[in-house]
């Protein structure tokens, strides 16, 4: 079969109208968090994990997707209109997108990240289409050692954008992974590090990890923040684009599009460094690069195709190789889990409806976005005058019933608090939560893989460098680990970020 | 007297390092095994090991750069929003949804400075309305709506 039978019979998963359904709920959540400040996608899809039980596997992930790119869609409307970014990935937004909006110009503004996100969108559907089956088949034949190399190639990844000390953030890798070991031992059946605690023989809760890490110490930072918040009040009018505009901006997306499905490919990489790259790459090539910062088009057109295709071809490593590069997705690994899909090369072929629906539904999703948002405008600009201490006490509601409906135990929501604690801390001390949740999702995998790993090799751990294909991915980690410690690297990132 | 430079990067060092030597110690009643035999206390181990080393370099770090302070600790907002969602997982399932969303709208309300009690009432009340409708009726979530006197 080739890409278009396969996307045909994803379309045919996509397309049912319960699917339709959630995967338009999810984009419009996705979109109201985004556009909503002090929750994000990973809180979001935390809060949604445990009702999505009940459904079809496909439909939980179709929803969960939707709500990862409606986020980046959202944030970069209030990039726009607010000069705040909802998201990380669209940070670099504000810089042009505030700028026409000032002008006047904010409904050309939103009309070229959207059309761009849409344009990045379908060109990496097909992407991600295309390059997924010969990856999988690839990985099916990765060995233990293989595996385990390729996470900790994939560990590395994910701490490149960390912000501040590179030893800092592979320390909390590392936490991440010993928090991974808490609960029952699959082979000895020890219960280990569970204080006692019956709650805990099955481990630590993804759900109250996340929630806690990156919902209530958000809600709480920002508290401590206070509010400064000032909306575009004028009337935005004249969604139309000039030919001019259609002239300087096609390229741009164009632009955008590839370097967004290049880097998003790379582990850790994902959409913000995508994002960045493809601004300052406009920025060199433009005719006159003094209009950057001025409200440009391209600065607009080139950073949102670019996060959108990154996002997206971020997808390939989960379903492909089941590794997680990003905090979001590693919330995905626990709603395929929950499901029992062991996320992996298998799934493309165990689950084909499900994977290639997924893959289609994000097409639709982005379709469903653009049609539905831009006469929404109006809405999403008043719900962000609504005011802060009224969002964030609702916020915590719904995540409590959230956390408590999991198992109907006040031990889960206790849980949460406890980690929700744990990340003001991290804030206090400037340690970032993603790395940690992506070692925490795979502590339990690359513990299994060292042991199957070792026990073929009869405890040599020279294995890992004599096979070729694990050498090769631990000296790319190595290599990162490098090119990352270069300061005048570090230099740059930083002054972007 | 070695003076410590970097107080943000130090104190997460430290708290690293003393994460590792937990891992360590509490780790140290699981059978070891060998490196081809694994038992359930060798990878643990390899990873407070990491630890402590990872978090003595940060920490080591730190006193030879300088860096900024930790920010200070705010308790009261952290414990009403915290504890907030802990008193309603404790009591939602005696009280019911209605009155633990409006105790938990009041208390997480009372962690900012605009606080007003007339408002967050009315917030609670709506929001257990709204709750009630999206999760009891809408997901058919199994909670009681009010207290139950048994």
């Amino acid at each position: 079969m080739d890409v278009f039978t396969h996307l045909a019979l994803g379309f045919g998963v996509a397309l049912t109208p319960i699917n339709l359904i959630y995967a338009l709920v999810g984009a419009l959540l996705g979109t109201l968090i985004g556009v909503l400040p002090g929750i994000g996608p990973v809180a979001t899809i935390a809060m949604l994990l445990p009702t999505t039980y009940a459904l079809e596997p496909v439909s939980a992930l179709i929803m969960l997707a939707g709500i990862y790119y409606g986020a980046q869609y959202g944030g970069s409307t209030t990039s726009i209109l607010i000069n705040m970014p909802g998201e990380v990935a669209s940070a670099v937004t504000c810089l042009d997108g505030y700028q026409m909006a000032r002008k006047g110009e904010a409904g050309a503004a939103l009309t070229v990240a959207a059309l761009g996100s849409f344009i990045a969108g379908c060109v990496s559907t097909v992407l991600v289409a295309a390059f997924s089956p010969p990856l999988s088949s690839l990985a099916l034949k990765f060995g233990p050692a293989e595996y385990f190399s390729l996470m900790v190639l994939g560990l590395i990844g994910s701490v490149v954008l960390a912000q501040g000390s590179l030893v800092k953030a592979i320390a909390m890798v590392v936490l991440g992974l010993l928090l991974g070991m808490v609960g029952t031992d699959v082979n000895s059946g020890v219960a280990r590090f569970d204080f006692g605690l019956p709650e805990l023989t099955d481990g630590l809760g993804l759900v109250s990890i996340a929630m806690g890490l990156f919902g209530f110490a958000e809600i709480i930072g920002n508290l401590e923040l206070g509010e400064k918040r000032e909306v575009l009040s004028r009337k935005i009018k004249g969604f139309g684009l000039s030919r001019k505009q259609i002239r300087d901006a096609a390229p741009a997306v164009a632009r955008g599009t590839a370097i967004g499905s290049v880097l998003g490919i790379l582990p850790g990489g994902g959409a913000m460094l995508a994002s960045f790259a493809a601004y300052s790459l406009e920025k060199k090539l433009a005719a006159d690069p003094s209009q950057f910062g001025k409200g440009a088009i391209q600065g607009v057109a080139a950073p949102e195709s670019a996060n959108n295709a990154g996002a997206q071809v971020g997808f390939i490593p989960l379903l492909t190789l089941g590794i997680p590069e990003n905090a979001v997705m590693a919330m995905m690994v626990g709603a395929m889990t929950i499901h029992n899909i062991q996320p992996g090369p298998q799934v493309m072929t165990s689950n084909p409806e499900l994977f290639w629906g997924l893959i289609a539904s994000m097409w639709v999703g982005n379709l469903m976005l653009i049609v539905l948002n831009l006469p929404m405008i109006g809405i999403w600009i008043r719900l962000l005058t609504v005011p802060y201490r009224m969002l964030y006490p609702a916020i915590l509601l719904f995540c409590g019933i959230g956390v408590y409906s999991i198992s109907n135990t006040s031990f889960d929501v206790s849980q949460t608090a406890f980690f929700g604690l744990i990340g003001v801390i991290f804030v206090k001390l400037a340690c970032e939560p993603a790395p940690l949740l992506l070692g925490f999702v795979l502590g339990p995998m690359m513990e299994e893989n060292l042991r199957r790993t070792l026990l073929l090799s009869r405890g040599d751990a020279t294995v890992f460098l004599t096979r070729p294909l694990s050498a090769v991915l631990l000296a790319a980690a190595v290599l990162l680990v490098v090119v990352i410690a270069l300061p005048n690297v570090r230099r740059r990132v930083g002054v972007q970020a | 007297m070695v003076r410590i430079r970097h107080p943000r990067d130090f104190w997460a060092g430290a708290m690293f390092t003393a994460v590792g030597v937990a891992a360590i110690v509490l780790g140290s009643k699981y059978t070891l095994g060998s490196a081809a035999r694994m038992g359930p206390g060798y990878f643990p181990r390899m990873l407070g090991i990491l630890l402590v080393v990872l978090g003595g370099l940060v920490a080591l770090r730190a006193l030879a750069v300088d860096g900024p302070k930790v920010e200070r600790f705010r308790w009261w907002p952290t414990l009403l929003v915290l504890g907030s969602v802990v008193v309603f997982g404790q009591i939602v399932q005696t009280v019911g949804l209605a009155l633990s969303t409006v105790l938990l709208i009041v208390m997480a309300s009372a962690a900012t400075r605009e606080f007003r009690w007339k408002e967050a009432l009315l917030a609670g009340v709506a929001l257990a309305t709204l709750a009630t409708g999206v999760f009891i009726v809408g997901l058919s979530l199994t909670l009681p709506i009010w207290p139950r006197f048994s």
